[in-house]
């Protein structure tokens, strides 16, 4: 058997709010172990792309779906997919950092307890990894048990980051994760994707060009609900096939 | 021409001033009047503490009632209110939370809704003492439990019920949406989510509401009368099916049934004194919850 590098597949895939086509007919590939980041104007349907990857929009009663999206071959739309696992395996952080207002360890503890591990030794060597890989844990190990309120909004994205990674993940979706933030922090959490990239796959919506540029190694552009452009960054963002591509990367509209 | 303009600027400021008058007399109106709740207050918690602070003993408040209630203390009284508003409590706040719980996160706009909304808005108007009469039909005589604390318990239960689930359902909604939305994205079931993160979130305002609750139930006489407070018991209530005396029906029963009115003023300032202190402090425990519950808020 060939393995297949999609995590991914995306199949003639069209989301509707009660009446309003949100995203139109898209088709797309998301490699495994690669950064893929969904660019485009204000309202153009990437973030609800995005977060019909875990099924999110289900939480919104009007929304509906149609077509296909496979997660390693599983039709993850299928009425005998079990939601709360797919979310397990592909975890979301949002654009506002949003911790619970708890400690920073029960944060991090959050999704392995409501799995059933309560062994403290168990659940403290989770939360450290997931600390250390979320570049959090040399600044917090002396208050882990302090308010996860407490820390500063760049710490408290990278916690977020830690509480999905607790999880063990196989795709992290980042829906435009540093537009809340200051540009030390947006650059320590573009260093810390790219670390993770190596473990995982990382599917980002972003309102920033360079970062897309920076960061990633394939950009989907989407205009209007439909996906315009999608390929190797450096092409999109060097070489566009399409007039509006380009236009908007160079910032003539957006 | 210039002449003409300094009038029409003299004439503008002129108005101007008759306005303020206005607004100041306003003002002062608006202050007086503000301050008249206060000074009510303050005017009620003086007369009762006048008229009883002087019979306020330890005696008084742990020796039962002596020589046909005339002499002796209330210790019984205090102690069938406690009893009475706490089992009350244990009762309401279950039943309470969880129709908050419903009506904030499961329930769907529709005529069910609509229905219980109504249902509750109308039940927090009914007057207390015609939950005095159904107490009375119903666990009184339908159930047969008696005149007792637990008839008198549920009755209470059954008047304070749409506050408690009112106060639940604010504090639950107040919980932001970003905490289920995470709390979803990872991995999370509804219920957990609720029992994990938005229950402990409201958890200090549902406390509030159940506090100032409290407070509410434990000075209401009408829906006791029928169904729990005795003229006189010769101590604490042993179990669920005995009556009680309490402190609201011990002031209205030595103020007007007795046979020796006169004399037991002093004690009925006394009561008054002891229940004013009980609700006022439970008032108080529920402002300081909230407030250090709005200085915790940091979302």
């Amino acid at each position: 058997m060939v393995e297949n590098k999609n995590i991914f597949e995306i199949r003639d895939f069209n989301i509707y709010y009660v009446d309003f086509k949100a995203v139109s007919n898209i088709t797309l590939d998301i490699e495994a172990y690669r950064i893929t980041a969904i660019i485009g104007p204000s309202g153009c349907g990437k973030s609800t792309l995005l977060r019909s990857l875990n099924r999110m929009n289900d939480l919104i009663t009007t929304s509906r779906v149609e077509g296909k999206v496979f997660f390693k071959g599983i039709d993850i739309y299928h009425r005998d997919t079990d939601v709360i696992e797919l979310r397990k395996r592909v975890g979301m952080v949002f654009q506002k950092p949003n911790p619970f207002p708890s400690s920073v360890y029960e944060n991090v503890a959050y999704g392995p307890r409501i799995r059933g591990i309560n062994k403290k030794s168990l659940l403290d060597e989770i939360v450290e990894n997931a600390l250390i890989r979320a570049d959090l844990w040399k600044e917090v190990k002396d208050k882990v048990h302090e308010s996860g309120m407490s820390l500063s909004g760049g710490q408290m994205q990278r916690l977020c980051i830690a509480r999905s990674l607790a999880q063990e993940p196989e795709v992290l979706l980042f829906d435009e994760p540093t537009s809340a933030l200051d540009p030390i922090s947006t650059a320590n959490i573009e260093n810390l994707l790219q670390e993770l990239q190596k473990t995982i796959t990382i599917v980002i919506v972003t309102h920033n060009m360079q970062q897309a540029a920076r960061i990633s190694n394939y950009t989907a552009f989407m205009y209007l609900g439909e996906l315009i452009e999608f390929g190797d960054t450096d092409t999109i963002f060097v070489n566009p096939h399409h007039k509006l591509t380009e236009e908007y990367i160079t910032g003539r509209f957006g | 021409m210039r002449n003409k303009e300094k009038n029409s600027e003299t004439s503008d400021l002129m108005r101007k001033k008759k306005f303020n008058l206005k607004e100041g007399f306003f003002l002062s109106l608006i202050r007086t009047l503000g301050f008249t709740g206060a000074v009510i207050l303050f005017i009620i918690l003086f007369f009762v503490a006048y008229n009883g602070i002087h019979i306020l003993s330890w005696e008084f408040i742990t020796q039962p009632p002596v020589d046909a209630m005339t002499k002796g203390g209330i210790f019984p009284v205090i102690v069938g209110t406690i009893l009475l508003t706490a089992l009350c409590m244990i009762i309401v706040v279950p039943i309470g939370v969880i129709t908050a719980i419903f009506l904030a996160e499961y329930s769907k706009p529709g005529v069910l809704l609509k229905t219980v909304m109504m249902s509750i808005y109308t039940l927090a108007g009914v007057p207390s003492v015609v939950f005095g009469l159904f107490g009375l039909a119903v666990f009184v005589v339908a159930f047969n439990f008696g005149m007792s604390l637990l008839a008198g318990s549920l009755t209470l239960a059954v008047m304070i019920l749409p506050y408690i689930i009112s106060t639940s359902e604010e504090a639950i909604k107040t919980v932001p949406y970003s905490f289920k939305e995470a709390s979803f994205a990872c991995g999370a079931t509804k219920w957990q989510t609720i029992r994990k993160v938005v229950l402990p979130t409201a958890m200090p305002g549902i406390l509030t509401g159940g506090i100032l609750g409290t407070a509410k139930v434990s000075g209401e006489t009408a829906p006791i009368m029928f169904t729990a407070a005795a003229f006189f018991t010769p101590g604490v209530p042993r179990s669920l099916f005995e009556p009680l005396m309490a402190l609201p029906y011990h002031i209205y029963v030595l103020a007007t049934s007795g046979t020796h009115i006169e004399e037991t003023r002093p004690i009925q300032y006394g009561t008054a004194l002891t229940l004013i202190v009980l609700v006022l402090g439970m008032n108080l425990l529920g402002i300081i919850l909230r407030s250090r519950q709005r200085k915790k808020k940091a979302w």
